[in-house]
């Protein structure tokens, strides 16, 4: 019995893993876009998350998405247009504050501008998560639908071991590969995609191929911050949110974004999800208040020993 | 660091810190308000910590995301001291500047070898994993409690004043101690590394061991601060100590008062840290956060409109006396007339024992081998590519050959570090001029007269000489960044001298002069060899190394294929055919 005791909890631990890794690889997508393309480690990038899902339980509650179309297919269609109205702060981010200490007006200073880069997003950062604090208020909320305390029970070997799939979480992890999956095409196919790569490898050279670097930059900004958004809407459906929710997750956008090797978009998402079976696993050993410090140290580990990433190339010089 | 610690002398400016710190303290004791004498100790406490900061951020360049763990740790210690051993914080906070010592290595050793973006992000990861760690451990709240009897011994006072003139004796430390690093070799060596790595270890500098001082040092009174901000707030919280705010705020009020000033972490505090906590106190009910507010704009704002800090922003603005214009340079263009020693039969004193190096697939070196002899001006010519400077870079120890070996002064030196190499003896210059922009020619040469002497007066004294020696000194208190190209070759000829070479490698320190700057840059090289030191040049314009070098050497394809009198060496046919191809070899050949 025991034996199917521990099966049961490695399985589970397994599937929550690979689950909620793919939601954290969706993040770090977002936040491997911007630093791809612009070099820019956006310390906001959390709040861009929060930002995702209130804008996700607005729609949800105030505009009615949720009535409209019910619990399940709402909770989806609200967390995309949460990306849309975050897609639009992004941009409108980019051009006040972000130009000018990034792309061509920084190229060739001191450290090509890395640190007022990183103190400006700490700057937003604070102003997100207490303007939030102001706007939205202190108390969690969430996206409520019946999917959230409602599992799919699946049995393995017969009726001795079964797993839980909590279907929220399972719907919103189905979200995010259909989304990782459309970001992947847009960024390798479409000419848009294309745009974002040359900036990426080298802005003053695509400026002379006849490349916007700035409406580049904003692109991908923008586009950083919806994809964290709409993960953060799918984050809200179930699990309880406030303004400084943000910071729970940025360190595991962090590392999933080393781990994926900096620069790598689509490494991110493996990143992401290997963050999400690490947090998972450890709790069958660790104790639940380390499985953040076990993040951390996963992460200094990277950083320390391969700071390339275990999946990429190292792509950033030093 | 700022302008006026040149002229101000040491206990002058410490002088002026007490008095101001002082007069501050002595104003707040007029407060009866108990909650704003807090105030006045917590700006007190941020500006120590702003200080601390400062000490490392802003002479190495490396922006700390994670002084809050330095913070967090201080605070702990002072209150787990207190709650589980009784022991006085009068002892715990020293005991804390220890912890801070030893925290300061074991987080900076590992980290250091990160730059940029990756040091940044390591930086933030560390207070967080101490602060799920301390959760996790079960000190939540760590409450000092109160001691009836003699609660002096044990930092506690009825009259909350006192705390305000504590902090003022930190901060006062702190700001001593920043006065006095800005002015010594500690302070000059972090600016130098800073500025550029690269030539502060070709300079005799080892950046790891001075790096690892400023975190040391920086830690332990961020964690002194820590534990005198656990006496006053007598309740230690993972979040309050260890949380994102704490680095943000040590960070927000060096930037926004001015990142490597000495009073620029002090403005920043005083300006934000009151505006914080008032608006906080008046507000919170409806605006609750407003002080997260506060910060958030202010250090956007820094970014965006005066980058520099507030302090250096208005000092620009304000008119100062006797800015230093400097002399002119005296070029003597005419033509030099070559000089030759006489072939040496004294036994090399550097000797190049068949070098080759591999980079993947692209054998840069092979084979080479040569000697130089003391006081010997030996150069090295040949076409784009062929592995000058990669030979440079081996032999001042910035990359280590595949196979072969260098002896120098009958040492083997392949395998030691840059600065090493430098201190034994062999200086060089850079094909592109590594200048440290932001400080003056006197300056910069001392950084290379530190290499091998610890006495400031006698370094100054010997970065003066040296800048005599290449006629530079009319220029010694111009910044670096305003020079022409030949001034900067010149203050780079003085830098590698003031660490007393006895071999000097020059790389194409001809490279970009007009044609009567050559003229005086031969005189200048002819005049150093003439003082006895060995001098090893790479060219690629044959014309001048003619008239100046003893011997050449020919590189082409990684290999030497020459060696000889100059004159004989670029006359022979494979030479001339290794620079202008085969028809011009067929040429002179006819």
């Amino acid at each position: 019995m025991n034996a199917y005791v521990l099966i049961e909890n490695v399985l589970q631990a397994l599937y929550t893993g690979l689950v909620v890794g793919c939601i954290y690889g969706l993040m770090c997508v977002g936040l491997a876009l911007i630093f791809s393309v612009m070099r820019v480690i956006n310390f906001a990038q959390g709040e861009f998350l929060m930002l995702g899902m209130y804008a996700a339980l607005f729609c949800f509650a105030q505009i009615g998405v949720g009535a409209l179309l019910g619990p399940g297919v709402g909770a989806v269609v609200a967390s995309l247009l949460a990306g849309v109205i975050v897609f639009a702060i992004g941009a409108i981010l980019y051009d006040v504050l972000l130009r000018p200490v990034t792309g061509l007006s920084v190229a060739g200073t001191e450290g090509e501008g890395h640190y007022p880069q990183l103190t400006l997003t700490l700057g937003l950062s604070l102003l997100l998560q207490n303007g939030g604090l102001i706007a939205f208020g202190s108390s969690p909320q969430t996206i409520r639908t019946p999917l959230s305390s409602s599992a799919w029970e699946l049995p393995v070997f017969g009726q001795d071991i079964s797993l839980f799939l909590n279907k929220a979480r399972t719907v919103a992890c189905i979200v995010t590969l259909a989304v990782a999956f459309a970001v992947a095409i847009f960024i390798n196919r479409s000419r848009h995609g294309k745009m974002l790569r040359a900036a990426a490898d080298n802005a003053e050279a695509a400026t002379y191929m006849g490349i916007r670097v700035t409406r580049a930059h904003r692109l991908a900004f923008a586009l950083g911050a919806a994809i964290s958004a709409i993960a953060g809407g799918l984050v809200a459906t179930y699990y309880p949110f406030q303004p400084y929710v943000g910071l729970e997750f940025i360190i595991v956008m962090y590392a999933g974004v080393v781990l994926g090797g900096m620069g790598s978009v689509m490494g991110a998402f493996w990143g992401g999800i290997t963050i999400g079976l690490v947090q998972q696993l450890s709790t069958l050993v660790l104790p639940q208040q380390l499985q953040n410090a076990t993040i951390f140290v996963v992460f200094l580990l990277i950083i320390l020993l391969r700071p390339q990433g275990l999946f990429g190339r190292n792509v950033e010089r030093v | 660091m700022s302008n006026a610690s040149d002229n101000v002398p040491f206990a002058w400016s410490v002088a002026i810190v007490v008095v101001a710190i002082a007069a501050y303290v002595g104003l707040a004791w007029l407060t009866p308000d108990r909650y704003y004498q807090l105030i006045f100790t917590i700006i007190l406490i941020w500006a120590a910590v702003g200080v601390a900061f400062n000490l490392f951020s802003g002479y190495s360049g490396l922006l700390s995301f994670g002084h809050a763990a330095f913070f967090g740790l201080g605070a702990y210690t002072v209150g787990l001291l207190f709650v589980n051993a009784g022991i006085s914080p009068w002892i715990g906070i020293v005991v804390a500047a220890l912890v801070g010592v030893v925290a300061g290595v074991v987080i900076g050793y590992p980290t250091f070898r990160l730059r940029g973006h990756y040091f940044a992000l390591a930086m933030l990861a560390y207070p967080l994993v101490l602060l799920y760690v301390f959760q996790w451990l079960g000190f939540q709240e760590v409450s000092l409690p109160m001691v009836r009897k003699a609660a002096a011994d044990y930092m506690q006072f009825a009259d909350t004043r006192v705390y305000i003139a504590f902090s003022g004796v930190l901060l006062a430390i702190a700001l001593a101690i920043n006065l006095y690093v800005a002015r010594s070799r500690f302070g000059l060596s972090l600016l130098a590394i800073k500025q550029n790595e690269p030539a502060a270890m070709a300079a005799g500098m080892n950046p790891l061991s001075w790096k690892l001082k400023a975190i040391m040092l920086s830690a332990s009174l961020t964690s002194v601060a820590g534990g005198l901000y656990a006496v006053v707030q007598l309740i230690v919280t993972p979040e309050s100590v260890f949380g994102l705010l704490v680095s943000s705020r040590a960070l927000i009020v060096t930037l926004f008062g001015g990142i490597g000033t000495v009073a620029g972490p002090v403005v920043g505090s005083l300006i934000l840290i009151p505006l914080g906590e008032v608006l906080q106190a008046q507000l919170s009910d409806i605006l609750p956060g407003i002080q997260g507010v506060v910060l958030g704009v202010a250090i956007i704002a820094v970014v965006l409109l005066a980058p520099e800090g507030v302090l250096p922003y208005v000092m620009k603005r304000v008119p100062r006396k006797g800015a230093t214009a400097g002399g002119v340079l005296a070029l003597d263009t005419t033509p030099y007339v070559r000089e030759t020693n006489a072939p040496s039969v004294a036994a090399p004193m550097l000797e190049v024992r068949d070098i080759a190096v591999r980079f993947g697939g692209l054998q840069a070196l092979s084979k080479v081998t040569f000697d130089v002899h003391p006081a010997e001006i030996l150069g090295i010519i040949g076409p784009n590519g062929a592995g000058k400077t990669t030979l440079f870079n081996i032999l001042n120890g910035f990359i280590a050959p595949t196979q072969g070996g260098v002896r120098f002064e009958e040492r083997e030196i392949v395998g030691q570090p840059a600065y090493e190499i430098c201190r034994a003896g062999i200086g060089r210059t850079f094909q592109i001029v590594r200048p440290f922009a932001g400080l003056s020619v006197l300056r910069n040469v001392v950084v290379g007269a530190f290499a091998h002497r610890h006495d400031e007066a006698a370094a100054y004294a010997e970065a003066r000489n040296a800048l005599e020696r290449v006629g530079l000194s009319a220029r010694a208190g111009v910044l670096a960044g305003n020079l022409t190209t030949m001034e900067l070759r010149l203050m780079e000829l003085a830098r590698a001298l003031a660490g007393q070479p006895k071999l000097l490698l020059l790389d194409e320190t001809l490279a970009g002069l007009g044609a009567g700057e050559v003229e005086h840059m031969l005189r200048a090289i002819a005049a150093i060899r003439k003082q006895g030191v060995a001098i090893v040049i790479i060219e690629h314009t044959m014309h001048a190394m003619v008239r100046l070098a003893d011997r050449l050497v020919v590189l082409d394809h990684g290999e030497a294929i020459a060696t000889g009198d100059p004159e004989a060496v670029i006359n022979l046919p494979h030479v001339i055919e290794a620079y202008l191809g085969k028809k011009w070899a067929d040429h002179a050949a006819a």
